[in-house]
């Protein structure tokens, strides 16, 4: 069993999110909490900006939920820059203990798992889930330099430049209920440009063995939200679901299919550690919160390579961590 | 043992092929015909400036040219303009020397924020490197080819 079962409920009992202005003029920016005037937030280089987005985020879900800091027990929190650095410096500031945590793109979700299992167990009181990521810094560690003049091929996809952060706690708000834990699965896509399709296959082993275990079918659910498979990798996604006896098309969304205005400019849509949070703690906590969506499975997907697997001609590995989230 | 070879699942390969997106290859190539074309014309441009107003030929003249079209090419990275014209031309603006004055200060610029030794001088030629590396080897197998067919025949 990949299940968990939450029987004491845990909370969500505030969210905070950021984005820089890309992410703000797109279609969900308007419940974007905290709106970036420019991509550095202040700060000298992209990767201090990003761990300036995951600080503040954190902060403010803390303030959002009307805790201190000596409230929290710990933070979980994970990026996508090497040696989870944002995470880390941004735990730096706070006097909480911290468990830093990496599944790539699907982080958030292992956060949540984590931190829902921490204070479903009475083991901590509350703490704070936080992922982020930023376009700059992505593109400098997995592809080319900014001002280099080349072309992205149509599958690609945007990194978002943004961070999410939620504090689980138990009292009032929306309850996590349960958890399929996802595992690795690897179909051979070598395509370092094509995310979407190297990820769908965990996404749809772990969205299978979620109904197999629990019994329930796509229709228990108001919507099904993968992280950034994209708008290719969402259609691979329905299709690989449908062969497997699952119809979602009418109630499943992908955060970075609809993050950004334009899907053509950025093609696919968006994607990274932070499109996930970004979206869920902004557009979809706020559905959840306004009873407008009742039950929510958040299925974050994560693409575990890094610039040496893939230049060493590993194909590249997904995984997927589904929670659901009931109001 | 494992091997990374047993994960590849070809019905799934061959199914992502039929439905990913294709690049626009006429599209493309218009694109980059139209400014890789343009780009030549303004180094043809200043060939003429340079040979009749200040009277250059031969080695001299080819030379100020390049220096020129590679300013230029370093100048518009700079101003953050040439990666637009990139993402709009594709090979049109890769494939002249202005690209490959691109492809240095790029990295220059970016990793410039880990240090001047450590970031812009380490990183400068992390693009344009492979090109000199391969540029030179050639031109040193080319030069024993043409050589041996000097010397021989």
């Amino acid at each position: 069993m990949r299940t968990m079962y939450f029987k004491n409920n845990p909370s969500i009992l505030a969210t905070s999110s950021i984005g820089g202005p890309k992410e703000t003029t797109g279609a969900l920016g308007k419940y974007i909490e905290i709106k970036g005037e420019d991509d550095t937030f202040g700060e000298t280089t992209y990767e201090k900006a990003e761990k300036q987005m995951l600080y503040t985020v954190i902060k403010n879900s803390i303030q959002n939920a009307h805790k201190e800091i000596e409230d929290i027990d710990a933070i979980i929190a994970g990026d996508l820059l090497d040696q989870i650095i944002s995470a880390t410096f941004s735990a730096r500031s706070f006097d909480a203990g911290y468990l830093g945590v990496y599944n790539a793109c699907a982080t958030f979700t292992e956060a949540l798992t984590i931190g829902a299992a921490l204070v479903d167990g009475g083991y901590l009181k509350s703490v704070v889930c936080g992922t982020s990521s930023h376009f700059s810094s992505a593109e400098r560690q997995y592809r080319y330099p900014l001002e280099l003049g080349c072309t992205r091929p149509p599958q690609a996809q945007w990194t978002v430049t943004g961070a999410g952060a939620c504090v689980l706690g138990n009292g009032d708000g929306v309850k996590i209920n349960c958890a399929t834990v996802g595992k690795v699965v690897d179909f051979g896509v070598v395509d370092v440009n094509n995310m979407g399709a190297a990820m769908a296959p965990a996404a749809a082993d772990t969205l299978y063995t979620h109904f197999i275990e629990t019994g329930r079918t796509p229709d228990y659910y108001d919507a099904i939200i993968s992280g950034d498979l994209g708008v290719l990798g969402s259609h691979v996604l329905i299709d690989l679901m449908w062969q497997k006896g699952f119809d979602i098309s009418k109630v499943y969304h992908d955060c970075g299919a609809i993050v950004y205005k334009i899907k053509e400019k950025e093609y696919q849509g968006g994607s990274g550690a932070g499109c996930s949070s970004m979206v869920f703690c902004s557009y979809f906590y706020k559905q959840l919160c306004e009873k407008s969506l009742k039950r929510v499975l958040l299925m974050s997907t994560g693409a575990l390579l890094s610039s040496l697997s893939a230049q060493q001609g590993e194909s590249i590995p997904g995984i997927a961590h589904a929670v659901c989230i009931e109001s | 043992m494992e091997n990374s070879q047993n994960f590849i699942n070809e019905n799934y390969l061959n199914y992502i092929k039929s439905v990913s997106p294709r690049t626009n290859e006429s599209k493309t190539l218009f694109r980059a015909f139209l400014v890789g074309g343009l780009i030549c014309c303004i180094g043809q441009g200043f060939r003429y400036l340079f040979e009749y107003a200040l009277g250059l030929s031969g080695n001299e003249l080819a030379a100020f040219v390049s220096a020129v079209m590679i300013f230029l090419g370093a100048f518009l990275t700079g101003l953050g303009v040439y990666d637009r014209i990139g993402k709009f031309a594709g090979g049109g603006s890769i494939v002249p020397i202005t690209g490959f004055a691109n492809s240095v200060v790029s990295p220059a610029i970016e990793f410039k924020t880990e240090g001047y030794i450590y970031g812009l001088a380490a990183k400068m030629f992390v693009i344009a490197g492979p090109i000199i590396v391969f540029g030179v080897a050639s031109s040193v197998l080319v030069g024993l080819v043409y050589y041996g067919i000097y010397n021989i025949f």
